[in-house]
């Protein structure tokens, strides 16, 4: 479902990895500044790798060698930043649609109240991001990464900007995503707790190099 | 307020029409080059912003002279416009637009621009992310959220083109009915004998129009600002 070999150098940074995921939920896991960031940008096309392949659900998105490198907007990818990024000008209901709209995809109203039902979040829809809470905010946007109907998701740190007691507010909802959305996920954390209830594989990074891979009891 | 003659009126509806076929006009490419000065590094950037900038500094009757050498019957671009798609500046309405035009493109420009780069490029990489491709992501994320400072950047603008005097008189004279302006209307009335009534009327006016236009501008500012947090 996703293999990657890469590398990049960012400055004085070099980041290598080679790793192959089959599993449901691939665990990025290290401390921070370890590459985690850049190499979920590399997967969804933010960034570039100096060299090497990424390939998603069989499709190779890039290939140096080969001169093949498709933009972020055609990797059917679904990307949830640790800042939510909804966009501020547009209500809830609009921010769930606009991967939909994007994508030129017809309307699924069945899979959009699945997925409202699933994340909770029937009673926000005609809100401004502006009004939400932060634990809400990073509800809605896993909801509208979902409804692009992507092939794999990206989860950067999803609860790193939420305090304890909000991050056991979305915890629940993230093992329901896991467990029924059918989304292979690449979530990436520094916190082991959190991979341990979520991942099914860790790849562990430390300082730019996978130094592990396996099952979830390389965090141990 | 005694009445407003028939005349005023006349170079009051001339320099709405004026000012607001300037401001249409500019504002596709007051948009496009905001958006590139804010958001793209390009060689020769600060001479394009120098030269964006000029009209607000160089004395009004030298823009106005080469609008004239340019856009003039004789001038390079003038004359092809002419000759093949029968659109002339000179002494017509149109030649006051396009000098309103210029010199309002600065501060046209600037509020677009400023409120271009105020937007979290993160945003755009969130819509990205979700497929749309860049053309997209301008009108569905960048010029939405910009529109605030967009509608700032054309109020500006229309205020500036409707005051314009020194480019236009210059550039189209100042011919009641074609090309005399407000401005260029005051100006004649004040070298008038008798004339002082009817160019306090028409003073009156321009300020009412310059502070209308200001306050609009404010208001549109702080829009945007309201707009960017998500209220």
């Amino acid at each position: 479902m996703l293999r990657v070999d890469i590398e990049k150098k960012l400055g004085e940074f070099s980041l290598q990895a080679n790793f192959a995921g089959e599993g449901r939920v691939i665990g990025l896991f290290g401390a921070s500044g370890a590459g985690k960031s850049s190499l979920v940008n590399m997967i969804a096309g933010l960034l570039r790798p100096d060299r090497g392949t990424i390939v998603i659900d069989g499709e190779t998105v890039d290939d140096t060698a080969a001169g093949i490198h498709v933009p972020t907007y055609r990797r059917r990818i679904g990307y949830v930043f640790q800042d939510a990024r909804l966009f501020p000008h547009l209500s809830v209901a609009q921010n769930l649609d606009y991967g939909r709209r994007m994508n030129g995809l017809a309307p699924d109203p069945a899979q959009h109240t699945r997925v409202v039902d699933l994340l909770d979040i029937g009673a926000l829809l005609d809100r401004r991001p502006g009004k939400l809470s932060g634990g809400e905010r990073q509800r809605v946007a896993l909801g509208r990464a979902l409804l692009s109907r992507p092939r794999l998701l990206l989860l950067d740190e999803p609860l790193g900007a939420l305090d304890e007691a909000r991050k056991l507010e979305i915890l629940p909802y993230l093992v329901r995503l896991r467990d029924e959305a059918n989304v292979p996920m690449v979530y990436v954390s520094h916190d082991a707790a959190e991979l341990r209830q979520l991942a099914t594989q860790i790849v562990m990074l430390k300082q730019g190099r996978v130094t592990s891979f396996g099952g979830v009891k390389v965090l141990a | 307020m005694p009445e407003i003659s028939p005349a005023e009126w006349t170079a009051i509806l001339l320099s709405l029409r004026v000012a607001i076929i300037a401001t249409l006009v500019a504002t596709p490419f007051g948009i496009a080059l905001a958006w590139l000065l804010a958001r793209r590094d390009f060689w020769g950037k600060s001479v394009l912003d120098a030269i964006v900038h000029l009209p607000l500094v160089l004395p009004p009757v030298v823009t106005g002279y080469l609008l004239l050498l340019t856009f003039g019957r004789k001038g390079l671009v003038g004359g092809f416009l002419a000759d093949h798609l029968g659109i002339v500046f000179s002494f017509r309405w149109t030649g006051a637009a396009l000098a309103c035009g210029v010199m309002a493109f600065p501060l046209l420009v600037r509020p677009m621009r400023l409120s271009i780069e105020a937007i979290d490029r993160r945003l755009e990489q969130a819509a990205e992310t979700l497929g749309a491709a860049p053309w997209k992501v301008f009108f569905t994320v960048t010029l939405p959220l910009a529109l605030p400072g967009v509608l700032a950047g054309m109020v500006l603008g229309f205020a500036k083109a409707i005051g314009e005097f020194g480019a236009t008189i210059t550039f189209v004279s100042n011919i009641p009915g074609e090309t005399q302006t407000i401005s260029s209307a005051i100006y004649s009335l004040i070298q008038t004998p008798d004339g002082d009534a009817a160019a306090g009327r028409l003073v009156i006016v321009s300020i009412v129009l310059a502070l209308g236009a200001l306050i609009a501008a404010e208001w549109f500012a702080r829009r945007a600002t309201a707009r960017l947090h998500g209220n």
